[in-house]
């Protein structure tokens, strides 16, 4: 038994040491940084005030619309994400029904950087608005602008959306649907009353974990929105790489986690609530 | 229904489709075609920068994949006889590891290396046995990897985790009462059932760490990542060549998604 121990701890060494050197350290770092002032030539200086989180306000605007655009580009997601599940799901022919979530989830696993540079190209002033233009429609601006990061968010995001209900959906008891026809409810009424709630669990997960990536997203608003539309990832990189304000950035930081934080927790309330809910869910 | 899948997966895949066709456009315009031409590729390809951000990118991702592969399961092996306290710690961490967005990783990484370095430089300038001066710690490779292998090795534990939750434990039992040597077991037994959702990981880490920007962004120092190089270069304008390096970036990502899901298919058909 001993022995057994002994190996077990040997495996798990070196895992537990990059995770404590390379994670736990380093976010301590952050937390405490947060509480610092900073240094005449940038960089960080050991300290214990409360000034750099009472000075947020001063990047209210990127708060406000990554509170906004984050919120708004997870239910643009969920809209036109649980539709495609429920075809998925509900309507795919199994044959087809493993590439087809497959093509889902492959976009995700792509650079979302060459995938958001797909977008700068489309809707520059070259591709969608010169052709919106040929049609008649006039010539509008469409990069950098709150529509452009939205579709970006849809674009990068949707997969991480659809698989998430897709489970829901999928492990859902088809004879429920059944007996509710058979009970004389519509298509309609059968929806909204058994498949709806029951793939709620599913739509929890999804909404969750697009709205945390969004909280942090950077490379979105930077080539969508071009320097019009910020996030708060927007605000970090200028104050860690350009103005070098590190004890304020770490402040940012720390409510950025915050944030999230609160957001699982309602979600881990949410989800106790609907009994049955499951989130083991893996993305591939 | 089915036209509005169609449709939803006309979105997804237009764009890429579109970025791939242009990257073969004899022209410079970005809004017609005007014939077929690889000239692109061979630009980018005879780029020395974009070179040297590629062979960045591929070690980084060879080094912090293998690393995250071999360490992540192994803790996914000792993780399946540990229960208690340490087992709620180990999941904890990997929930951290996976949901903490990559924006405060990098920016924890950078700070915490950073002011580690600013503390060990003196001190090791001051103990340096020899006269040419002691090696100053600064980011790049080191940090890279390090930062990558973090995600890569919680992804890791996680896939091979799944694929042990589906393996037969008893022959494992059998393994063991015909007096197998624990290595062996794990040769002859073990390994050969993990061995697709092992290599499904090491797959979708070198993906990870080859496709991130936002930890490179922070923590590559001196060095350059491709993606990092591509950011700089859109930043400079939207150029053909980027169209190239773009579709060989989505090619190889592409190929390794496929494999990773071939694998993990056949696995399970075999398993």
């Amino acid at each position: 038994m001993q022995r057994q121990d002994l190996r077990t701890w040997l495996l798990l060494v070196p895992a537990g040491a990059w995770f404590l050197c390379m994670l736990i350290l380093p976010l301590i770092v952050v937390f405490v940084f947060a509480f610092g002032e900073r240094g005449a030539a940038g960089g960080y200086v050991p300290a214990f005030t409360f000034e750099n989180f009472a000075n947020l306000g001063a990047r209210w605007t990127a708060f406000k619309n990554t509170l906004i655009l984050a919120p708004l580009g997870t239910l643009a997601c969920l809209l036109i994400a649980y539709p495609l599940a429920y075809f998925l799901a509900l309507r795919a022919s199994a044959r087809w029904r493993t590439l087809l979530l497959i093509l889902v989830i492959v976009p995700f696993w792509t650079s979302i950087l060459i995938r958001s540079y797909a977008w700068i190209y489309l809707l520059g002033g070259q591709g969608i608005p010169s052709l919106l233009n040929a049609l008649g429609f006039g010539n509008p601006r469409l990069i950098n602008t709150p529509f452009a990061v939205l579709i970006g968010i849809v674009y990068g995001y949707l997969p991480l959306m659809v698989f998430p209900i897709y489970v829901a959906l999928e492990r859902l008891d088809k004879r429920l649907l059944e007996a509710s026809s058979d009970l004389g409810s519509p298509p309609w009424r059968s929806f909204l009353q058994v498949t709806l709630p029951l793939s709620m669990p599913g739509v929890a997960t999804g909404s969750m974990l697009v709205f945390i990536l969004l909280m942090g997203e950077f490379l979105i608003p930077a080539m969508l929105g071009g320097g019009k539309v910020f996030f708060i990832g927007n605000a970090l990189v200028d104050l860690f790489l350009q103005s070098r304000n590190w004890p304020f950035g770490a402040a940012v930081a720390v409510a950025l986690v915050v944030v999230m934080l609160v957001t699982v927790a309602a979600y881990l309330r949410f989800t106790r609530r609907w009994a049955g809910g499951r989130d083991d869910v893996s993305l591939m | 229904m089915r036209i509005y899948a169609f449709a939803v997966y006309l979105f997804l895949y237009i764009p890429i489709g579109v970025i791939a066709l242009f990257s073969f456009n004899a022209g410079r315009h970005a809004s017609q075609f005007q014939g077929f031409s690889v000239q692109w590729y061979g630009k980018a390809l005879s780029n020395p920068f974009v070179v040297d951000a590629f062979k960045t990118s591929l070690t980084v991702a060879l080094s912090s994949a293998v690393l995250a592969t071999l360490f992540g399961t192994m803790a996914a092996m000792a993780l399946q006889s540990v229960k208690g306290r340490l087992r709620i710690a180990f999941d904890a961490l990997i929930y951290i590891a996976v949901m903490v967005p990559g924006i405060v990783i990098g920016i924890a990484t950078l700070i915490a290396l950073v002011t580690l370095f600013d503390w060990l430089n003196p001190v090791l300038a001051a103990v340096w046995p020899l006269a040419d001066g002691a090696p100053k710690l600064s980011l790049g490779y080191g940090s890279l990897i390090a930062a990558h292998g973090l995600f890569s090795m919680a992804l890791v534990i996680i896939i091979v985790r799944a694929r042990m939750a589906g393996m037969d434990r008893s022959l494992v039992e059998a393994s063991a009462d015909l007096g197998a040597t624990p290595w062996g077991t794990f040769r002859q037994v073990t390994l050969p059932q993990i061995f697709p959702g092992i290599l499904a990981g090491f797959l979708l880490a070198f993906t990870f760490s080859f496709d991130d920007f936002i930890i490179a962004f922070f923590v590559a120092g001196s060095q350059t990542t491709l993606p990092v190089y591509v950011f700089s270069s859109i930043r400079r304008g939207v150029t053909p060549e980027i169209n190239a390096i773009g579709t060989m970036v989505l090619a190889v990502s592409l190929l390794l998604l496929v494999t990773a899901q071939a694998i993990l298919q056949r696995g399970r058909q075999a398993g």
